[in-house]
């Protein structure tokens, strides 16, 4: 094949790991950090409370209304440029000294991106639990903290499974922005390696088959939890049907 | 503040670049979708797993790793091309390729939209259209497209909204959209937060109007359709 070069591909293997090594850090990351927060914040997304639930959802309104390219630039050349920010930096306190690095305001603007997505699928997940859940909850006497956290909690988090995997895998493809601020992901890697051989195609479709397969892995453990959190909620097989 | 209003007519023809693509790009992939869905629910099965192999690829791979290969694979092309036939050389634009890249990886979202709703409206509804005396296309275009419009609206809305925020991405092949003229701005000025947060607004603005719009068509649709009241 004279348009695809193999020893490309093999002479920048380790420059692809790295890559690959670095987007998953940043995902992973990411994802954690939203999560944390978005646990918390989902329960006074759902509050009656207007004082509580209105921050979170103008929160939500910016941050699933503009592009993660652009939050992404708005950290790390909005904030690191403003004046304030560069007073901060001139103290030396060193809180305000990480928003100089590329890698820590790129796991601040995913980890606030996918936090607000999160979030709203908890919130989401929360409003639908079914009210005999709630109502027997009541029932056994459990004041509104407990129940929250032994059955609407729970319930909820298990029924947010499936759009939550749906987050995972827009979280890995959207990391692919990262190279916008000078850090070397996978897409970065390829970048590079496109630059140094002018190879677009084994550069870009090397990098492409990579994600694929991560892709590949992050279906199928979602497809375990599933099957594991979300048994009670499958279809009970017919007789015929599980002896297979 | 000053720098703002100074370069506001610049950011707002980036604006109408922006929205050039995200609406070119949902045409085409309007377009994309629809015949995706008719290879989905065909009966030949090759033209299914050819279906089923570009909604996954184009789920599996970043949308900016595609567009660099769009960008910078066809401009290779391009020039064996030109060489052969010994033109000059041909400039691949980069409005083209965001285009292109946008079209076909939301092709495939509305590939996935399209079939779910062509799924969901009952068979009965087209067995009485063939009952009446019309014709295939007729329930096609008179019974089973507007029905499937109402399933696949929410899914539309939702994909367009996702569509118009990849737009972003156009800036990075160089395409003096939105995002690319506030980076220049930002530089020029060293006021970048405020240039950035302007291209928030922007978006922000269009995503509204698109909500609004979306729930417009979808009471329109839904005419007739009686909802549960919980």
């Amino acid at each position: 094949m004279e348009w695809f070069d193999l020893t490309v591909v093999t002479g920048s293997l380790p420059e692809f790991w790295r890559g690959l090594w670095m987007t998953l850090q940043l995902t992973a990351i990411a994802l954690v950090v939203g999560f944390a927060f978005a646990v918390p914040l989902s329960i006074a997304r759902v509050s009656k409370n207007p004082w509580m639930s209105a921050p979170v959802r103008a929160y939500t309104y910016f941050f699933r209304g503009t592009p993660m390219l652009v939050q992404l630039l708005l950290v790390y050349y909005g904030v690191g440029q403003s004046e304030w920010i560069q007073g901060m930096w001139e103290t030396g306190n060193p809180f305000w000294l990480l928003f100089r690095d590329a890698y820590f305001c790129a796991l601040v603007a995913f980890s606030l991106n996918t936090c607000a997505y999160q979030l709203e699928m908890f919130a989401g997940a929360i409003r639908n639990t079914p009210h005999g859940e709630v109502e027997a909850a009541t029932a056994m006497g459990m004041t509104r903290a407990t129940a929250l956290r032994r059955i609407i909690l729970p319930s909820a988090l298990r029924r947010a499974l499936p759009p939550l995997s749906n987050e995972v895998i827009l979280m890995l493809q959207g990391s692919a922005i990262a190279s916008a601020v000078t850090l070397v992901d996978l897409t970065g890697a390829a970048r590079n390696v496109y630059s140094r051989h002018y190879a677009p195609f084994e550069a870009f479709i090397f990098a492409g088959l990579l994600y694929l397969a991560v892709t590949f892995i992050l279906v199928g453990l979602f497809r375990v939890a599933e099957n594991r959190w979300l048994a009670h909620l499958q279809p009970r097989r017919s007789a015929s049907a599980q002896k297979d | 503040m000053d720098a703002l209003i100074e370069y506001s007519p610049s950011l707002l023809a980036g604006a109408w670049v922006t929205l050039k693509v995200a609406i070119l790009s949902l045409l085409l992939a309007v377009s994309t979708g629809l015949f995706g869905a008719a290879c989905k629910l065909s009966k030949i099965a090759p033209l299914r797993w050819w279906t089923a192999l570009y909604t996954t690829v184009v789920r599996g791979v970043p949308d900016l790793v595609m567009m660099l290969l769009v960008f910078y694979g066809g401009q290779v092309l391009l020039n064996q091309v030109s060489d052969r036939l010994e033109w000059e050389m041909i400039e691949l634009n980069a409005f083209a390729a965001g285009v292109l890249t946008i079209g076909f990886i939301f092709g495939a979202y509305f590939t996935e939209t399209f079939r779910g709703a062509f799924q969901a409206v009952p068979v009965g509804q087209m067995e009485a259209g063939r009952a009446y005396g019309m014709s295939g296309w007729q329930v096609f275009w008179r019974i089973l497209f507007p029905q499937m419009l109402r399933y696949a609206l929410p899914g539309m809305g939702n994909n367009w909204l996702v569509l118009l925020k990849s737009t972003a991405i156009v800036s990075m092949i160089g395409l003096s959209d939105m995002t690319w003229l506030a980076d220049q701005a930002g530089r020029t000025t060293h006021q970048p937060f405020a240039f950035y947060l302007a291209v928030c607004v922007l978006y922000l603005a269009m995503t509204s109007v698109s909500n609004a719009v979306f729930q417009r068509l979808e009471r329109r649709y839904n005419v007739g359709v009686r909802e549960a009241n919980v």
